[in-house]
């Protein structure tokens, strides 16, 4: 899959703005491009912007400003029925007065495909989500599971251009919407329907996606593949939102082609990757991942160190948590996986912890949000 | 599982039991206060429709001679004797005027000869009346001589009967012929379909004035909605007769309405409103609309908009997407406040009273006529058991076409 669609994308936002009081941008200047067959998150706290961007794809809100164009042609004037776009809501909306079937036929009814037609499709996709037997029940008479899988093929069904769904695992419970998740991939996969996907839940993005727009403030923060989010965040809300981060404060001492070397408050020189720093004399914040801070004994004198209090431990199952903190009194975590290396500390015993520069990121502030 | 054991199973008894009593002296007060004010006096209403003891406890013996008769010719003399010795009785007792009612409401224009004949036979002594009561009888008035009139008094003095429900339905029992359609006089059974008829047109225009204002206020944010329906209740704060007197006012002859559409000429003769079943419908409309909004209202409230929403990603317009997927969804609050509106007008009182005149009378009015006026209780008794039946007749008909359990007031 295409990283940057480039020319040939298939939807596009240009400088898409949204107000809803003429005083406060919701969305403040979203560009995107999406490649056809993509599967894209529009991630974010709530409030965000991500959920209006999405209803103005759909026309269930018109935009202030900017383009929304599908197929290079512009969609900001057509009728929200008439924009071929399927979609997913958190709450199912089935039509609780019609049968599955019924709901299944309903958008190829509108389209006055012939019945017969209309009956293959049907079984068809009933059994894709597995719901042969149940197409005479209900919606009331399911599962929430069910009910989401039904509504995912009634928002497939009629071979939309591309189908949005709007946090359609936010109902569940965690087990299920894991099943979900899995039940929705097989299904892109499948059928290559261009997906945008709105959550606030960052494990369902970094599974599922192809690209995740992050959003915060109304601004995308940043767009990239799930591994390069979290291994490359682009600036401290990036880092804070997807996974956890331990964060160092300190100066920038030098400037290299794609490295710093950070003067943290502890007095220590760090060596970090250049990030949205960066200029000598700036302050700065190195975030580290839990689990790529470790233990010296384990990584030598290779890499950066710090020196640290222990505090606590957490047993969690898989890894252990411990926490520490410096001197200064900035927390710092570190996962260790439950094995039998996993060591023992008592109180206050002061230890080493190490990581490799390429692990670490020297990070600015979010970017700035701009004003209408 | 394993199951219980018997001590387990009695302690698990016991204390449904003790929640049971606990529940049901909760509903205790309620439960006397209903039985008192509401079962007992439509025990007692059903009950007088068909138990009418006024002529057997008025001529007991007379009834038990004219067992006898064959209903063909004038009955024999020793009944007429047994007759006149009773009229006798209750001539010096005064009763006489109670009789001379009731055979009227039998057979009309038996008060005046009942009266007279009683003056008349009053006169005689008892022994006289051994030998010459019958006679006195036939001499009173030539009515005594018919058949028909003696057919009604042996009808009318019967402890329990149908004929009030007979009445009731426009029919009559003749001697011969058995039951049949009441030539003279037929008003019931038109003013049922007539009240009917007023009750549906007003359930109709209830629904095409409430239905779109509860879809507006549905769509509201929670505390406009909110106020906006205080102003819907606001008309339940007024006394009825209050809102009843301004439709007077709007709707007589020189009211208002007439007096804006004459000065503005589009109009030469002012129009008859008042005491019209117009001036009944629209002015009940108005009275019964809040039953209509409130249960609409809330069921909209409950639908999410994401409904109309999907329908219209799935490619439906407006217009179809609310026909075939909202409005199904209204059902269950439309037919509930139709169902209220509907039942509240057939039996609606005050206000056709005050601005039905003659035309806009629903069968309540007569129901009230019979109770006040005409003194028939048990005719008024029929009717109003009528239309009980006939309401839940039609709660009958509603559950099996759209089924009671989709009724949803909040």
């Amino acid at each position: 899959m295409a990283e940057q669609a480039g020319d040939k994308a298939f939807l596009q936002f240009t400088n898409v703005k949204k107000t809803y009081d003429h005083k406060t941008l919701v969305v403040k200047d979203f560009n995107l491009d999406v490649a056809k067959g993509e599967f894209i998150t529009l991630l974010g706290p709530s409030g965000s912007g991500k959920t209006t961007c999405l209803m103005m794809l759909a026309g269930f809100e018109d935009v202030t400003s900017g383009e929304i164009l599908i197929n290079g042609r512009s969609v900001t004037s057509i009728a929200p029925y008439a924009r071929n776009i399927g979609m997913v809501f958190q709450q199912y909306a089935l039509f609780p007065h019609m049968t599955l079937r019924e709901n299944l036929a309903y958008p190829l009814k509108i389209r006055k495909r012939p019945k017969d037609e209309i009956k293959a499709k049907v079984d068809e996709y009933l059994s894709l989500v597995e719901l042969l037997d149940f197409g005479n029940r209900f919606p009331g008479q399911l599962s929430g599971g069910q009910r989401q899988r039904v509504a995912l093929a009634r928002a497939l069904i009629f071979a939309p251009d591309i189908v949005l769904m709007d946090e359609p695992l936010g109902a569940l419970d965690k087990k299920l919407r894991e099943q979900m998740q899995f039940e929705i991939k097989r299904l892109h996969e499948q059928l290559g329907f261009t997906v945008i996907y709105v959550t606030h839940d960052q494990t369902e993005a970094l599974t599922m996606s192809d690209r995740i727009a992050v959003f915060n403030n109304g601004i995308v923060q940043q767009c990239a593949a799930p591994h390069v989010l979290y291994e490359r965040p682009a600036n401290l809300f990036v880092a804070d939102f997807i996974g956890e981060s331990n964060k160092l404060k300190g100066t920038i001492e030098s400037v290299g082609d794609d490295r710093v070397g950070v003067r943290l408050e502890d007095g220590g020189l760090v060596s970090s990757l250049k990030a949205n720093c960066c200029e000598i004399g700036l302050p700065t914040t190195v975030s580290i991942r839990p689990e790529k801070l470790t233990f010296t004994d384990r990584l030598g004198s290779a890499g950066n160190q710090v020196k640290a209090r222990f505090v606590t431990r957490h047993y969690v199952g898989e890894y252990i948590r411990y926490h520490f903190a410096t001197a200064d009194g900035t927390e710092l975590v570190v996962k260790n996986l439950n094995d039998s290396s996993a060591p023992q500390f008592s109180n206050s015993d002061e230890v080493a912890l190490a990581w490799l520069p390429q692990d670490s990121q020297a990070l600015d502030r979010p970017v700035a949000a701009s004003t209408l | 599982m394993s199951a219980l054991t018997t001590t387990e199973a009695g302690q698990a008894a016991s204390a449904r039991s003790k929640k049971r009593l606990t529940a049901f002296l909760f509903v205790v007060p309620l439960l006397a206060f209903i039985l008192l004010t509401f079962v007992a006096p439509i025990g007692s209403m059903l009950w007088r429709s068909v138990h009418h003891p006024a002529v057997a406890e008025l001529i007991p013996l007379t009834l038990v001679e004219l067992q006898r008769w064959d209903g063909h010719a004038i009955p024999d003399e020793t009944t007429l004797n047994v007759f006149a010795l009773e009229l006798h009785g209750l001539a010096k007792q005064r009763l006489s005027g109670k009789l001379s009612e009731e055979l009227n409401r039998a057979y009309t224009g038996m008060s005046s000869v009942v009266k007279s004949s009683a003056r008349r036979i009053g006169r005689l002594k008892i022994e006289q009346l051994e030998s010459q009561g019958a006679e006195t009888l036939l001499q009173a008035h030539r009515n005594w001589s018919k058949a028909e009139v003696w057919y009604a008094i042996k009808r009318a003095g019967q402890i329990y009967t149908y004929d009030y429900y007979l009445t009731a339905l426009d029919l009559e029992l003749h001697p011969e012929q058995g039951i049949q359609v009441r030539e003279d006089t037929q008003i019931y059974l038109q003013l049922y379909g007539k009240t009917l008829n007023m009750a549906l047109v007003i359930t109709l225009f209830c629904a095409l004035l409430g239905y779109p204002l509860a879809y507006y206020l549905s769509g509201l944010p929670e505390n406009r909605a909110n106020l906006l329906l205080v102003l819907v209740l606001l008309p339940f704060w007024t006394s009825l007769l209050v809102r009843t007197t301004a439709w007077i006012a709007l709707l007589q002859t020189n009211g208002v309405i007439n007096s804006f559409l004459l000065s503005s000429g589009l109009i030469g003769q002012p129009i008859e409103m008042l005491y019209t079943s117009f001036a009944t419908i629209i002015a009940m409309t108005h009275i019964l609309l809040p039953f209509m909004i409130l249960p609409l209202y809330s069921v909209m409230r409950g639908i999410d908009p994401s409904y109309l929403r999907a329908a219209m990603s799935l490619g439906a317009k407006p217009i179809p997407a609310f026909a075939r997927i909202y409005f199904p969804m209204t059902l269950p609050g439309l037919s509930a406040g139709a169902l209220l509106v509907f039942i509240i007008s057939v039996g609606y009182y005050i206000t056709p009273a005050l601005v039905g005149g003659t035309d806009g009378q629903m069968i309540s009015n007569i129901i009230a006529f019979h109770m006040q006026r005409s003194n028939n209780w048990e005719l008024a008794a029929a009717l109003g058991s009528l239309l009980l039946g006939l309401i839940l007749v039609l709660y009958w008909l509603y559950d099996r076409f759209v089924g009671a359990s989709n009724i949803k007031l909040g």
